[in-house]
């Protein structure tokens, strides 16, 4: 019940949105730019479903750090927190360029996917293989190797991994509990304007379903490097769920990430926002000072590994509370919110779902843009708070 | 004729490479092709029957691999230096069960408990059954798996081999075809795809459903050596998989079989690719299989 309404809400908002940010977009008054700090308590709720757009707006009326040619307009947005250097795939690349000629068992497989182009990998030079455009092989192929004793880090988007290759890596792959890592770029909409053929909404989903897979999604580039290490002894399949653009670094100060392990980025004692992904994190934290405006005190958990499932930290965190609202780059259905779900079930629990809406995403635009569209944002983090708390319109809990 | 147990056949390094030795001869191996169809049959006759056609087809393509080709040790399932089977065509579960269960990987009377609620013999083969290198049912996983054994085995720089064996039918699968590009690209020299070429498929021949011919210059476009055999005569088997590999390519046997073969009654039938049999059934293949085997001696 409660997470079917929070479905229909999640579409609602996407059925609107375009239309506003695009307008928005091609025309930013001067104005508009301080909307994103003027979210008065008293509107919000009523305004939740337009808020996001207000944001965006005012990201690129405000953005004023210089974009390189080579960078995605995303990574410069006007965020609380600076651009990082580089993307999580990136990371990826130049942490295997590392490893490789220092770990002997590992193997490179790659399909044609142009991020290793010019990469020096010195000793291991012929354990990196390009099989080319062939992601059914590239699992298979994996299997085989992992058989013989190798560790196969496999590399292709998300779409590729987790939709048509799915059923090698069910059976190849997880069937045999094999050490394969599945590092997959592009995940959610991070390829932007490269359109739903690109887009991996479902990643999740199909992949955590699969017996043996480890599920990781790290929260920033520096995470990337942390948890893919981790990722290679974890001893059976990893998916590395990674994006296609630089996201901006999470705030210094939580632990470092341990695979399996919930981050706790925010205490708080009314309700819990457990978030999965760059963007979603970030747009957690920040709808937790929106509703601390409002006296809402609002734990934040990153939780980047969603299968294992953290669960002791959910639980540890709702021990005084009954109200949890997750928040992901993923279609609602059946990814880390639908974890969650699952998982607390049997408590007397509401758990609300922040996801992208049950539709393909059609139209260009960055991946912050795309998630705000969907409603994946800060404001409607806050406004599906306040009525989940009952203080819609404002005014004392 | 060894059954299993302490009659287990010579294994590990004592198995030649390449037939020069023969562990079994003429008369022997047409014996144990004989008896892994009996095997076959009465699994076939099991409450829940079993792939008879395609498996009857397999029969002396498998016995040619472990007895005279592959390099391995039924009583060291996982000995590091062993060549690779890998059978991509699954349905060809109780051909391989029957194969293993001659070479000694497990007693005879382990597969009286085939597709028994609890048995590990399943009608497709999975790790789980010693000597079974990967879970194979859903057709064209095989070749691809076959590409990452010959990348490992290249990379420790050893000369071991991997074999595929493949149906025809299952030549429909695109993934296959993916595969045979990786294979050709990087020279996969010391990989070897079987085609069982039955020419039979569910709903009959495999040209009327998807056309495979000209098969030998469809695998030649991709880049790979390709052999052909009778695949029930054991000494053009042998002689096919004992070639010394091309450096330069892998290399495709289409080994040409028959649906059902060893019993005449249900040879080259599209409807023998699953029987449930009767006990009476049962033993009239039984009497055909053992007379046919006499008359061929």
């Amino acid at each position: 019940m409660t997470t079917a309404t929070a479905s229909t809400a999640t579409t609602a908002t996407a059925t609107t949105a375009p239309h506003t940010a695009s307008t928005a977009t091609a025309a930013p008054p001067a104005s508009t730019a301080t909307a994103a700090t003027a979210t008065a308590p008293t509107h919000a709720a009523s305004t939740a479903t337009t808020a996001p757009h207000t944001a965006s707006t005012a990201t690129a009326a405000t953005a004023t750090t210089p974009t390189p040619a080579d960078r995605p307009a995303e990574a410069s947005g006007a965020h609380p927190v600076a651009p990082a250097e580089r993307s999580a795939r990136e990371v990826y690349r130049d942490t295997v360029a590392a490893l490789l000629p220092r770990e002997e068992r590992l193997v490179v497989l790659d399909t044609d996917t142009g991020l290793f182009a010019g990469v020096d990998f010195g000793a291991g030079a012929d354990r990196y293989l390009n099989l080319g455009i062939a992601e059914h092989t590239l699992m298979g192929a994996a299997a085989g190797l992992a058989r013989e004793g190798r560790i196969p880090l496999v590399h292709t988007m998300a779409a590729f991994a987790a939709s048509r290759a799915l059923e090698a890596v069910k059976l190849d792959i997880a069937l045999g509990d094999l050490p394969v890592l599945i590092a997959a770029t592009h995940a959610g909409v991070s390829a932007g304007h490269l359109g739903p053929t690109h887009h991996a909404l479902e990643d999740l989903a199909t992949m955590r379903v699969l017996p043996h897979m480890t599920v990781v999604v790290p929260g920033d580039p520096e995470q990337t490097a942390v948890l893919l290490r981790q990722a290679l002894t974890a001893g059976g399949p990893v998916y590395l769920r990674l994006g296609r653009s630089a996201t901006p670094a999470l705030p210094a100060g939580a632990e470092p990430p341990r695979l399996g392990k919930a981050q706790v980025l925010r205490r708080g004692t009314d309700l819990t926002l457990a978030a999965c992904g760059p963007y979603p994190v970030l747009a957690a934290l920040e709808a937790a000072e929106l509703l601390a405006a409002d006296g809402i005190s609002a734990n934040v958990l990153h939780l980047h590994t969603v299968k294992p499932l953290d669960t002791p930290a959910l639980l540890e965190a709702l021990a005084d509370q009954h109200t949890l609202i997750t928040v992901e780059e993923h279609w609602a259905a059946g990814g880390f919110g639908s974890a969650v779900a699952e998982e607390l079930a049997v408590l007397p629990v509401r758990v609300h779902r922040i996801a992208m809406p049950d539709a393909f995403v059609e139209v260009a635009g960055s991946q912050r843009h795309l998630l705000q569209q969907g409603g994946v944002s800060a404001q409607s983090i806050a406004a599906r708070a306040r009525r989940a708390l009952g203080t819609i319109g404002g005014g004392t809990r | 004729m060894s059954r299993g147990g302490a009659e287990r056949p010579r294994g590990g390094a004592e198995l030649s490479r390449g037939g020069a030795e023969l562990s079994r001869g003429g008369a022997e191996l047409l014996e144990t092709v004989t008896r892994i169809r009996e095997h076959i049959v009465t699994m076939c006759a099991s409450a829940e029957g079993g792939h008879l056609g395609g498996s009857m087809s397999l029969a002396e393509i498998l016995a040619v691999l472990y007895f005279r080709v592959l390099r391995h040790d039924p009583r060291f399932p996982g000995m590091p230096d062993r060549d690779i089977l890998l059978l991509s065509k699954g349905h060809g579960g109780i051909g391989l069960f029957a194969t293993l269960c001659e070479a000694g990987y497990f007693p005879a009377g382990e597969l009286a408990a085939y597709a028994r609620p609890g048995s590990r013999f399943t009608a497709h083969p999975h790790p789980g059954i010693p000597g079974v290198e990967m879970p194979s049912g859903s057709l064209g996983h095989g070749l691809a798996v076959g590409v990452g054994h010959a990348l490992a085995h290249r990379l420790e720089g050893s000369g071991r081999r991997c074999f595929v064996v493949m149906g025809d039918g299952e030549l429909q699968e695109g993934s296959v075809w993916e595969a045979a590009s990786v294979a050709s690209a990087h020279r996969l020299a010391r990989l070897t795809a079987i085609v069982d070429r039955n020419g039979l498929q569910i709903s009959g021949p495999t040209e009327s459903v998807g056309a495979l011919e000209p098969l030998a210059d469809r695998w030649r476009a991709f880049g790979w050596r390709v052999l052909e055999a009778d695949g029930h005569d054991t000494d053009a088997l042998t002689a096919a998989l004992s070639a010394a590999p091309d450096p330069e390519r892998p290399t495709v046997l289409i080994a040409h079989t028959v649906k059902g073969k060893g019993v005449a009654k249900i040879e080259g039938q599209a409807r023998s690719h699953f029987a449930r049999l009767g006990r009476r059934q049962q033993q009239q293949l039984l009497q055909a299989l053992r007379a046919d085997a006499e008359a061929r001696r």
